[in-house]
């Protein structure tokens, strides 16, 4: 057995069954061991960029390890947004890369690049493989390291001559055991016993959850939570589609972009309860004025994100679902939280039933959003870019008991059809749909043909205003001085593209029309492209 | 102010690049660093002087216990540990001069370790601020060449990292 043959059985044992990659010439070795594994199917991309996020779609619907596997020098580079992003969102992958030869390393040769080195400051971790009978081991070791504790993505760097190596024996390790790494799992019950205190006393209690409750598989606990206390709940863009938009205690999203009434809650709630979340600038704009404001709990499994962007007056380290468990267990007493409630609920009544602008000639993305969601199955997938296409949705798309995907970290454009395609994979029988604006559409269209190879049955939902709307946006406040450079002149007919690829399309120009394009575009067997003509001035705060 | 991070880490490739790109990543400057091998030979010790607030020690703290290979991290007592550097000086020295670099090489209790017709090579293993004093009493005589090798450290008394 050889090294590359050693890598794809400790793949195996890991129940691997979907890997995402583009070959090249150092990992030759391993897609030659990978032709002889049919238990493993191969998704090819068209960018290695895309290969990170499919990943990422496929292990945040499929609570497995994401797997992707590129060559060394610019295949490994152009990974590296994969896998920043993957970061960013705390979502498990393992990212093999080739290596040229180890006795080379160092000489700039063809293809090479020290890519563990570059991956280093936003990878969980990361080997370079220097024996070939370490391969078990460290395969094992990185599946453990990046699904264990704050997920993370893990790189495994294998020079080709490793690949193409004899092992003395394959060993697979039945435990793995790292002295340096052993993640929290239950909370100290002295603190747990703290938190069920705080909670008693508060009046005007709020959760904010995060992407650190669907990591955990915490949805339920959070729930049986909230409705036990009656804690209302708002959550950053990572959490969102936690709760349906119709529960009672669901607040909507908070941040700079969230919603109105999320935010009115943070603003007077006088208990925050942090579940999963790092409160990032973007969902807390000011910590230091909650911190001053209110008391506040943490629970987070990463004992680094306590006090990083707020201090909490109680901080609770450990698996989110283990304390959340820990915390029910207790006679968690019911918040006397009425008046609070009936406020709160006021003002989602009021964001509910906004009415949105009209204008003729195009559609109001709000409004599309909502008709769109309204119609989607229950348990649908949908996976939003960045830019206002990705406000717009966050904020009105109505959520049943499905997921929303998106790179709320590092906001990551064209992330949203690699990770629908990863999502798709791991999931064929759920409705999966791509919203993206006709910006971030450019950057991954290309993957329309890992689409149309895989036969994918994947809606995507394409905001045209021929500008990156949200930058156009900001370039209209002060201190800036107009728009510049976010005119997307040149972009090709994405009717005509779409065909290219055999997908038809649907073009969507007045919002009388919406309806039944909406019930077209889902009841379309196969891929399928929805263009919605969006006035380029449209602004997130309309 | 100046703190003292004492951290056991895998004795492999590529582990000081991670810990010190956590510093750089965050524009935290480092004073002063050395790595050695421990009494076990897969863990190696490397102490770490910064000069900043404690919010940040507390988080640089908890970001090396992130990162797989290392084992073991803590911010030392200032008021209660041992720290010592090594520095090895090379000095313009001839008859005239050689006689007054030896008196305060006796007052410093620093070693000549070697000896030339125009130099002298000293050695001084002290706390950092007593380095400095005899660094400064060596200027006037023209330094040409320090080399330093940064502060290692433990806590007194009978406990251990």
């Amino acid at each position: 057995m050889n090294g590359a043959q050693a890598l794809i059985e400790s793949l195996k044992r890991e129940q691997v069954e979907q890997i995402f990659g583009y070959a090249g010439a150092t990992i030759c070795p391993a897609a030659d061991a990978l032709k002889d594994t049919p238990e493993i199917a191969y998704t090819l991309v068209r960018t290695e960029q895309n290969a990170g996020h499919m990943a990422s779609g496929y292990a945040r619907v499929s609570g497995k390890v994401g797997v992707c596997m590129v060559t060394s020098g610019p295949g490994a580079t152009n990974l590296i947004t994969g896998i920043a992003t993957a970061y960013m969102d705390s979502i498990p992958i393992v990212a093999i890369t080739g290596q040229v030869p180890s006795h080379l390393l160092g000489r700039d040769i063809f293809q090479e690049v020290d890519i563990t080195g570059a991956v280093a400051p936003f990878s969980k971790h990361s080997y370079l493989v220097k024996h070939v009978n370490d391969i078990p081991r460290i395969v094992r070791e990185a599946f453990h390291i990046a699904s264990t504790g704050r997920p993370g993505p893990v790189l495994i760097d294998i020079p080709i001559d490793i690949q193409q190596a004899q092992l003395k024996k394959f060993e697979w390790p039945e435990t793995v055991n790292i002295r340096g790494y052993k993640p929290s799992v239950k909370g100290n019950d002295l603190q747990i016993k703290r938190v069920a205190a705080t909670i008693a006393k508060a009046k005007q209690p709020l959760i904010c959850a995060g992407g650190g409750v669907w990591l955990a598989d915490a949805r339920e606990e959070l729930l049986e939570l909230a409705e036990r206390a009656h804690i209302p709940v708002v959550k950053t863009m990572m959490g969102i589609s936690l709760m349906p938009t119709d529960h009672p205690l669901n607040m909507g999203m908070i941040g700079a972009h969230g919603n109105h009434c999320a935010n009115q809650a943070l603003a007077k709630s006088d208990l925050l309860i942090m579940v999963g979340t790092r409160a990032a600038d973007r969902a807390i704009t000011s910590p230091d004025e909650i911190q001053r404001r209110m008391a506040t709990i943490h629970i987070d499994v990463d004992p680094a994100e306590i006090g990083k962007n707020m201090q909490a007056a109680v901080p609770l380290v450990g698996n989110v679902k283990v304390i959340l468990r820990q915390l029910l267990d207790l006679d968690i007493p019911v918040s006397d939280s009425a008046d609070w409630l009936a406020k709160l609920r006021d003002y989602r009544k009021a964001e509910l039933g906004r009415v949105f602008p009209q204008r003729p000639g195009s559609v109001f993305p709000g409004t599309a959003v909502r008709r769109l969601g309204a119609k989607l199955d229950d348990d649908a997938v949908v996976c939003v870019d960045v830019g206002q296409n990705q406000i717009f949705t966050c904020k009105y798309l109505p959520q049943k008991h499905g997921r929303l995907l998106t790179s709320g970290g590092l906001g990551t454009m064209g992330y949203a059809l690699p990770a629908a395609i990863g999502a798709k994979t791991a999931l064929p029988d759920r409705q999966t749909i791509v919203v993206c604006g006709d910006g971030s559409f450019q950057m991954s269209m290309n993957e329309l043909a890992a689409i149309k190879a895989g036969n994918l049955d994947i809606k995507i939902l394409l905001f045209r205003n021929h500008t990156l709307g949200l930058v156009h946006q900001i370039q209209q406040t002060p201190p800036y001085h107009g728009p510049f450079g976010v005119d997307l002149d040149g972009s090709p007919d994405f009717e005509t593209i779409a065909s290219a690829y055999g997908i038809p399309t649907i073009t969507v120009t007045e919002e009388d029309q919406l309806d039944e394009s909406i019930d077209h575009f889902l009841a379309h067997k196969g891929c399928c492209l929805m263009i919605c003509q969006v006035h380029p001035s449209v602004s997130t705060t309309d | 102010m100046k703190q003292t991070i004492s951290v056991l880490v895998e004795n492999q490739a590529g582990v000081l690049n991670r810990i010190t790109g956590l510093f750089s990543r965050r524009a935290f400057n480092i004073e002063s660093l050395a790595v050695g091998v421990t009494d076990d030979p897969t863990v190696s010790r490397i102490t770490i002087i910064v000069d900043s607030g404690n919010n940040m020690v507390e988080q640089v703290e908890k970001q090396l216990n992130k990162l797989i290979e290392v084992i073991k991290v803590r911010t030392l007592e200032e008021t209660n540990l041992i720290g010592r550097e090594l520095m090895i000086l090379k000095v313009n020295a001839n008859n005239k001069t050689r006689q007054d670099i030896m008196t305060i090489c006796e007052i410093m209790g620093a070693k000549v370790d070697d000896i030339s017709p125009t130099s002298m090579t000293l050695e001084l293993s002290a706390e950092p601020d007593r380095l400095d004093t005899f660094q400064a009493m060596m200027r006037p005589f023209s330094i040409l060449e320090v080399a330093r090798t940064g502060v290692i450290a433990v806590q007194k008394g009978g406990g251990k990292i």
